[in-house]
């Protein structure tokens, strides 16, 4: 096991354990102000928690645990921490920044320098090498970002939200270098982003409230969320009740039809969850009569440009904001505004439903 | 008209919204430091400048201060850039009530810092005792020029390079620890030549402090040619005796006030720029 972290901070609520193994890569969800970011200060040695033990990779990071007062400085730790902005330092050529980290930990001009061409190449921006920080694009200024965090070979790698602060344009190419890049490297990436978790992580770790609220392999995580908050990363919508014929049934009467997997069958009045995609739902104006389908009346909260569908959000008046992708032209036909009464229909066969 | 053409010509006005009356007071108030400047200027023996200020007490005066003023300004840095920092980027009980006494030289009379000095320095001074036990002496000495200099033009750098550091904030200096670089790694490749040209334009401003210390001086070292006596001291005795000499020895300390002043903005503008 890398790395072993268990640490407590009253005054942000903190409170969480983890576990990154050899090599992994594990993203971390969670709301503003769940404790990500929290997290990735202590791990950093930027912040210090009132209790708690870490170790990595058999070097002791801090003990604050009964009456001990070990306290491993940043610099020592071994941990780089790249956030959403590249802060390049401003004073330093592109191949100064690179160089930097190998340079202070003792290597010498000419093999820091090596080491740093090395890896502006892996990046893609050797042609860069001898500019200044103010004159990269922010696309570029965080290839080099990367490099310069990597050139110190960290033994854990943190990510701030890498790509938050990048045009759409520009995030698909730097997140492919980052994936090809981070395949070995023992990384924690903090996220908002369903591509990111998908292609930088093995493991996710979702935090509310200072705490870890789920964890899991990427992919089940994502398939099978258990809290609202991941499936509406995952996009998905997530209904939580107990089991009852072919159904989730909610404390509050709300059932959804669905269907399960062989391999995943839910007991009879057990807790279990239904989810489906926003695009599995249709929209009327007035319930659909004789239907097999399942019918949801909702009011509708807001609605959400996105790409060429428009994303409506309903209130099912059973606690749930459920997601629905339609078309502009449905949205005028059927007259679409926040406050309007409708009905979300949906197939049973666009439900999973999978005991918790 | 291309853009290129457009883009070398006079900048275009921007609509400033300030009510006309307002340029009267502005008007005043620039007249109230620049007219008695001028007035000097008019009063000046020109052709008399260059001997007088190149006469045996003047030459002295002014080597003198310019000796002292470097030696402070060196002071000043040695001990200021820590201050700063630690003001800055530390946090520790009472820190609000050490940046007060710190930069209470700002605002206190020279003289009043003057007599506190006499009674640190001086032969009954606190330090007395220790510095009997030495053999050092240095009320009326130009050693006590020095540290008069220093005690007012210290405030100056701390306060400005406080509010560089402060601008520059931490950011680079926690991603280059995470790089692995130590504390004083830091301090020397990231902080230190990032706030540059902010240490620099405080130096400076120190530096003018310290060229223009009067009141603390005359009561801490006295007035003696070639060991205490500054150039504002001899511009002061001067005055009754050699008129011409005052106001000529007076633009030359304008002169390099001036020489100061356009040096900073300089380089506060090249930073920001």
């Amino acid at each position: 096991m890398s790395l072993q972290f268990s640490a407590t901070l009253a005054r942000r609520h903190f409170d969480a354990e983890l576990q990154v193994a050899d090599g992994e890569r594990v993203a971390v969800l969670g709301h503003n102000g769940s404790g990500k970011s929290t997290l990735l200060n202590i791990l950093a040695g930027t912040l210090r928690p009132d209790s708690g033990t870490a170790s990595l990779d058999g070097t002791r990071l801090f003990d604050l645990n009964a009456g001990h007062r070990h306290w491993l400085a940043p610099h020592a730790r071994g941990i780089s921490l790249m956030a959403q902005d590249p802060l390049l330092f401003p004073h330093l050529s592109v191949i100064e920044n690179v160089a930097f980290g190998p340079r202070v930990t003792g290597a010498s001009k000419s093999q820091a320098y090596a080491k740093a061409e090395e890896w502006l190449e892996q990046v893609g921006v050797t042609e860069f090498a001898q500019r200044r920080p103010s004159q990269l694009s922010g696309g570029q200024a965080q290839r080099v970002a990367i490099a310069r965090a990597l050139a110190a070979e960290p033994k854990l790698l943190l990510l701030d939200e890498p790509m938050a602060a990048l045009d759409v344009a520009v995030a698909p190419l730097l997140r492919r270098v980052l994936g090809r890049l981070l395949q070995h490297q023992a990384t924690v990436v903090v996220t908002h982003d369903l591509l990111d978790a998908l292609l930088l992580s093995e493991r996710i770790i979702v935090f509310d409230q200072g705490r870890v609220a789920e964890s899991g392999p990427t992919d089940e995580v994502l398939r099978h969320p258990r809290t609202r908050f991941t499936a509406r990363i995952a996009g998905l919508n997530l209904v939580r009740g107990r089991y009852a014929d072919g159904g989730v049934r909610t404390d509050t009467g709300l059932v959804v039809q669905g269907t399960h997997r062989d391999d995943e069958v839910p007991g009879a009045g057990e807790p279990a969850a239904a989810v489906f995609a926003p695009a599995a739902v249709s929209i009327f104006a007035h319930p659909p009569e004789g239907s097999p389908r399942n019918s949801l009346p909702v009011t509708i909260i807001e609605l959400e440009p996105r790409g060429d569908l428009v994303r409506v959000r309903g209130d099912d008046h059973h606690g749930h904001s459920l997601a629905a992708d339609v078309t502009p032209l449905s949205v005028a036909e059927l007259d679409l505004y926040p406050g309007r009464e409708v009905t979300y229909s949906l197939k049973a066969a666009a439900v999973t439903i999978y005991p918790l | 008209m291309t853009m290129g053409e457009q883009a070398r010509g006079r900048a275009p006005r921007v609509y400033s919204g300030l009510p006309r009356w307002l340029f009267v007071p502005a008007a005043l108030g620039a007249t109230l430091v620049v007219l008695p400047l001028f007035a000097l200027t008019t009063r000046l023996d020109w052709t008399r400048f260059f001997e007088l200020i190149t006469s045996d007490s003047s030459m002295a005066a002014l080597r003198l201060s310019l000796e002292t003023s470097v030696a402070s300004t060196v002071i000043c840095i040695v001990l200021g850039v820590p201050l700063a920092l630690v003001l800055a980027r530390e946090q520790f009980p009472g820190q609000a009530l050490v940046r007060t006494l710190v930069l209470l030289p700002l605002v206190l009379p020279p003289v009043v810092g003057g007599i506190a000095l006499l009674y640190t320095f001086g032969r009954r001074g606190l330090l007395a005792p220790v510095m009997d036990l030495f053999g050092i002496q240095i009320a009326f000495s130009t050693a006590a020029v020095v540290i008069a200099q220093s005690f007012v033009a210290l405030p100056f750098l701390v306060v400005s390079l406080e509010g560089t550091l402060r601008t520059v904030g931490r950011r680079y200096e926690l991603v280059a620890a995470t790089l692995g670089a130590r504390p004083s790694t830091v301090l020397g490749r990231i902080t230190l030549p990032l706030v540059l040209p902010g240490l620099v334009s405080a130096a400076v401003l120190s530096f003018a402090r310290a060229l223009g210390e009067f009141g603390a001086t005359l009561t801490f070292a006295g007035s003696l040619q070639g060991v205490t006596r500054t150039l504002p001291l001899e511009i002061y005795l001067q005055r009754v005796t050699d008129p011409d000499a005052a106001i000529a020895l007076s633009l030359v300390l304008i002169a390099v006030a001036v020489a100061v002043t356009l040096v900073t903005a300089r380089i506060s503008d090249r930073a920001i720029g």
